[in-house]
């Protein structure tokens, strides 16, 4: 089941409100998404850490509605 | 012994273990196939275990690292990423450097 990537936007900022959130459907089938998560709360995280509070953000889409997502977080430019 | 036991002891029996879909060599889908090939890249000795074979497994391993999805890739029983993860560090140069550290030997051609 598809799912629209202005919801993933809204869940990641849900849980990571700092965050700035960029999404492109890598198909175009509204399934397979790429994601670049941008947060100052990522600073001192390992990158462990930091995909793993963007999935707790998406808990119950992952493997579910969402099909795959790449994902890239980082911390904001100094 | 139940499947976070399992889990356990082969993360720590093992230098590089490799959950994933499919086998080494077959990989069964495209995220964990780029980490089999990164890691034959750098010529490192790993343990893959095919997460097809086994749903128990499957679930397990998601609990046991509190990661959605697989693959997952593992060095001295510490949890390193999934695919993306791994091929940022791969093109970094920081898996490389882990694996230095751990005390794992790559193969001199895979210095970037």
């Amino acid at each position: 089941m598809p799912m629209d990537a202005g919801e993933i936007e809204r869940l990641i900022k849900a849980r990571i409100p700092d965050a700035e959130v960029t999404i492109r459907d890598l198909v175009g089938d509204g399934d397979h998404y790429a994601a670049t998560v941008i947060s100052p709360s990522f600073r001192g995280k390992s990158r462990v850490q930091q995909h793993q509070l963007v999935y707790e953000a998406l808990r119950e889409q992952m493997g579910g509605a969402l099909h795959a997502l790449a994902l890239q977080t980082g911390v904001p430019e100094a | 012994m139940g499947i976070e036991q399992f889990i356990d002891n082969e993360v720590k029996a093992n230098d590089i273990v490799l959950f994933m879909k499919g086998t080494p060599q077959q990989p069964m889908c495209g995220f964990s196939g780029q980490i089999v090939q990164i890691l034959d890249y750098l010529g490192v000795p790993y343990k893959g275990l095919n997460v097809l074979d086994s749903d128990e497994l499957r679930q397990g391993v998601k609990v046991y690292s509190n990661w959605p999805t697989v693959p997952q890739l593992y060095v001295k029983g510490e949890f390193v990423g999934g695919c993306d993860i791994v091929r940022e560090m791969f093109q970094a140069n920081e898996l490389q450097q882990l694996l230095k550290d751990k005390g794992i030997p790559v193969k001199a051609a895979a210095q970037a």
